[in-house]
């Protein structure tokens, strides 16, 4: 690869550089669109419409709908203006209220609707963990001598066995 | 119309009251004349309710105006079966058909006493209970008779738009049919406790009303999502809006219960559990209509905001202190019979199930409730949308999905390293093949956590279908081997002989194939375009070129539509006609997806709108890779509950010729004679 670049670089034909740079300027622009359309589809898909169809900014379909196009608008502007994820966020936030934004963020109180699923499934498996272990580790019972038990009781035991062997 | 109406309603309500303070009385002085006028009350009672819902679709049908509901909810060139769904698409029509079908349900649960007459008596007075608060919302409350102020107006405002949709008109019953249900194991569980029920009995019987419930909410919340797919346009199933969430609590509580309670059956464990999950899952039914009714929440299916939610916080604080109350007074009567003895037992897969369905359960609720709790404290509302649901929901989900596949081979008490070695190396080998064969096929699972769950999804899906093709394979290998049959007609005797295993294998089948219909979400890709005559649009491998585009007129709605030709590697696959309406009566719009559905994707076309300046439409693109495992899934699903309801039959029984019966009558003489040395 570095024997690539340095014959790349190092060659003085200047059509071939010329279509070198060409290349790479194509290449640049590619990869700023493509940039730029997947953090549009990202940052659309964080916020919400604000129309009142509690729908996606990306998702909202609604025909005539006030919002959306005009908010997908400002997004593009932001994007090409260069401003990075955080800061057109939170031109949004400034201009919509928190409400625009598709989940909480991360900091303050909003940070507990984020934790507290986990947490509640982290506690949840301990407790059953725990109680599995607790109630495995009580003493075994020793066996009896086999009781003479009548021809219904039998019967009656098999049934039972059956049942819990089954599904 | 308004007037029979209002008076069966009156009735009614009189009847579920009598149904109620009779039974409670019959039930404390022991009297079985007063029960059974308390049975036959509640069985007029709903011959009154159904009086008063065909008064109102009758007053839909005769385009009667002056009833106010009817005024709002319909117009005269609505067609007829929108007529008929007018019933429910607005708040006082709803609550009627609540009200009906809990009639219905307490019917046939009146009717079919013989099965256990006191328990019956329990749970028909509880129901009677429930009948008369709903009775109460429908009479004094949201009174869908209601007639209009002044003038009568010489047309209605129509049905909502969005509702004119064939499902639309199976969606909304099937979803109450399922809340609604929910009633009658709650009935008999809280009945079984109050009288100190001995045994299982109890179990037994509500099962069957358990799964019907929980099939008609699978159903409904599915049609919802089906109905949503293919006409809100956005291009997706499932929004995690308030009311769809609502519609999700109580189903994972059921599901859970579904499952505890074999626990309860075979081993006597898991008595307290069971009590509260069907508890939680009535209360959360109840919870959930209160949401979507009481504007506590914002949501696009919300009905319009009223104050009858005061209604339902007082009754879930009743249902709940009344929980609260029997439980404690009769809590011995539910100690566990056994204990669990290991972590690598079913006992624990089963205890893992509902642990994770219930933190499923908890987290859809805490998201649902956030922004409320958000203002509370800190005085600011957010939104909790689709990111983060899925965040919390699908790692949950994943792990709920390798339990499915774990949980059924387990073996009772304890499993073997050998046991679990037999049942789950294949299985294991196929999702990781499945997981490396994606990978090579260009999925990225380091890229994005998206990609990674997809994996995950497929993977643990191939995972899941290996251990239950395993188990019908091996069960229908004995049947082939002792009757000498096809291993297909085994399989099939095996599921008819345990329907209940084997149905639950089927439904369990249905979640995968769900499971990988949601894996293609990550894949999906869209684009909007405005196209002329000629103009082309290149989507995925697809390739549409607008042949044209047009409109119409109807009584009901006008429409426009383009025609667009669907090309893939230059050769035509189909022609397709996107359309938006514009419905006159309620002046509103609503757009008619074109969907081309596949088994790896759907071509899904969205008619936006046009453009005012060029007059051409604008027609968005979806490309949705695998859906359509979605609704396969849930038609397995439905079979495999409907194979599970059914009565497992026993095994068939071969004519013996007379020497056969004699060397049995000699192995028996023998074995008795070893038996008695």
């Amino acid at each position: 690869m570095t024997e690539l670049t340095n014959l790349k670089l190092e060659t003085r034909n200047p059509k071939l550089r010329l279509a070198q740079l060409a290349l790479i300027a194509v290449m640049a622009i590619g990869f700023m669109g493509a940039d730029i359309d997947a953090r549009f589809t990202k940052l659309g898909h964080q916020m919400m419409c604000m129309c009142g169809c509690n729908q996606v900014l990306l998702e909202c379909n609604h025909v005539g709908c006030a919002y959306s196009d005009r908010m997908r608008n400002e997004l593009t502007a932001g994007l090409e203006k260069g401003d990075n994820d955080s800061l057109i966020l939170q031109s949004f936030v400034q201009k919509y209220g928190n409400t625009v934004l598709s989940a909480p963020t991360s900091s303050g109180f909003n940070v507990v609707a984020w934790i507290m699923p986990f947490a509640v499934f982290a506690v949840a498996t301990a407790l059953a963990v725990w109680l599995v272990r607790l109630w495995k580790a009580r003493p075994v019972l020793h066996p009896v001598a086999t009781p003479n038990l009548a021809a219904e009781e039998l019967d009656a035991l098999r049934k039972k066995a059956r049942e819990e062997t089954e599904f | 119309m308004p007037q029979i109406g209002s008076f069966t309603l009156l009735l009614a309500l009189a009847l579920a009251a009598y149904s109620l303070v009779a039974g409670a009385l019959a039930l404390y002085r022991k009297d079985d004349r007063l029960t059974e006028t308390a049975r036959r009350a509640g069985i007029a009672c709903w011959a009154a309710v159904t009086v008063a819902s065909v008064a109102l679709v009758m007053a839909a049908f005769g385009n009667d105006f002056s009833v106010a509901y009817i005024m709002h909810h319909s117009n005269r060139d609505l067609p007829l079966a929108y007529k008929f769904a007018a019933l429910w698409s607005g708040q006082e029509g709803s609550l009627l058909l609540w009200a009906w079908l809990l009639s219905t349900y307490g019917l046939v649960m009146r009717l079919r006493y013989k099965v256990d007459p006191q328990l019956t008596a329990y749970a028909s007075a509880i129901v009677a209970a429930v009948q008369v608060f709903f009775l109460l919302l429908v009479n004094f409350a949201a009174h869908p008779f209601g007639l209009v102020k002044g003038m009568i107006p010489p047309d209605g405002n129509g049905l909502n738009p969005l509702l004119q949709y064939p499902e639309m008109v199976i969606h909304p019953p099937m979803l109450y049919l399922g809340y609604v249900g929910v009633t009658a194991p709650f009935a008999f569980a809280l009945g079984a406790l109050m009288m100190k029920y001995p045994g299982e009995k109890w179990i037994h019987i509500t099962r069957r009303w358990t799964m019907v419930a929980w099939l008609f909410l699978t159903v409904g919340i599915f049609l919802g999502a089906h109905w949503a797919y293919e006409v809100l346009g956005w291009g997706g199933y499932w929004g995690w809006d308030p009311v769809e969430n609502a519609s999700l609590l109580p189903w994972l509580t059921m599901t859970a219960f579904l499952h505890s309670v074999i626990m309860q059956e075979k081993r006597g464990m898991m008595k307290m559990w069971n009590m509260w999950l069907i508890f939680t899952t009535f209360l959360l039914a109840i919870f959930g209509t209160f949401l979507t009714r009481s504007g506590v929440v914002s949501s696009v299916h919300a009905f319009a905001q009223s104050g009858i939610g005061i209604w339902f916080v007082w009754f879930i604080a009743i249902a709940f202190a009344t929980c609260v109350y029997v439980f404690v007074r009769n809590r011995d009567t539910l100690r566990s019979e056994h204990r669990l003895d290991s972590l690598v037992s079913r006992e624990s897969s089963f205890l893992f199930n509902n642990l994770v369905l219930l933190v499923s359960c908890f987290a859809v609720l805490w998201g649902t409730l956030f922004p409320v709790l958000s203002e509370w404290v800190t005085g600011s509302k957010v939104t909790v949308g689709p990111p983060f649901f899925n965040r919390v929901n699908v790692p949950i989900g994943l792990f709920l999905v390798f339990l499915t596949g774990v949980g059924p081979l387990l073996a009772w008490r304890q499993t073997s390293i050998d046991s679990l070695r037999r049942n789950f190396l294949v299985p294991t080998v196929l999702a990781v093949v499945a997981a490396i064969a994606l990978i090579v096929g260009g999925m990225r699972p380091w890229q994005d956590s998206a990609y990674f769950y997809s994996l995950m999804a497929i993977a643990l899906s191939v995972f899941v279908t290996g251990t239950i093709a395993g188990e019908f394979w091996r069960g229908g290998r004995v049947i082939a081997r002792q009757q000498n049959v096809s291993i297909f007609s085994g399989m099939v005797q095996i599921t008819r002989r345990n329907t209940r295993r084997y149905g639950g294998y089927l439904v369990h089948m249905g979640v995968v194939l769900v499971v990988i219909g949601f894996a293609g979400l990550p894949f999906n890709i869209d684009k909007e375009q405005e196209l002329g005559f000629g103009d082309k649009m290149q989507i995925g491998h697809y390739t549409l070129v607008c042949q044209s585009y047009t409109q119409d007129d109807k009584p009901n709605y006008s429409s426009e539509w383009a025609v667009l030709d669907v090309y893939k590697n230059g050769k035509k696959l189909d022609t397709m006609f996107p359309e938006r309406r514009f419905y006159k009566a309620s002046e509103q719009t609503s757009t008619i997806v074109a969907n081309r559905s596949r088994l790896n994707e759907d071509l899904y076309l969205v008619y936006t709108g046009r453009n005012p300046d060029t007059g051409k439409p604008i027609i968005k693109a979806h490309v949705n890779p695998l859906v359509a495992w979605i609704w396969i899934g849930i038609h397995l699903l439905l079979i495999g509950t409907i194979i599970a309801l059914l009565p497992s039959t026993k095994p068939a029984k071969y004519a013996i010729s007379a020497k056969d019966r004699e060397a049995v009558a000699a192995v028996k003489g023998g074995a008795v004679g070893v038996g008695s040395d």
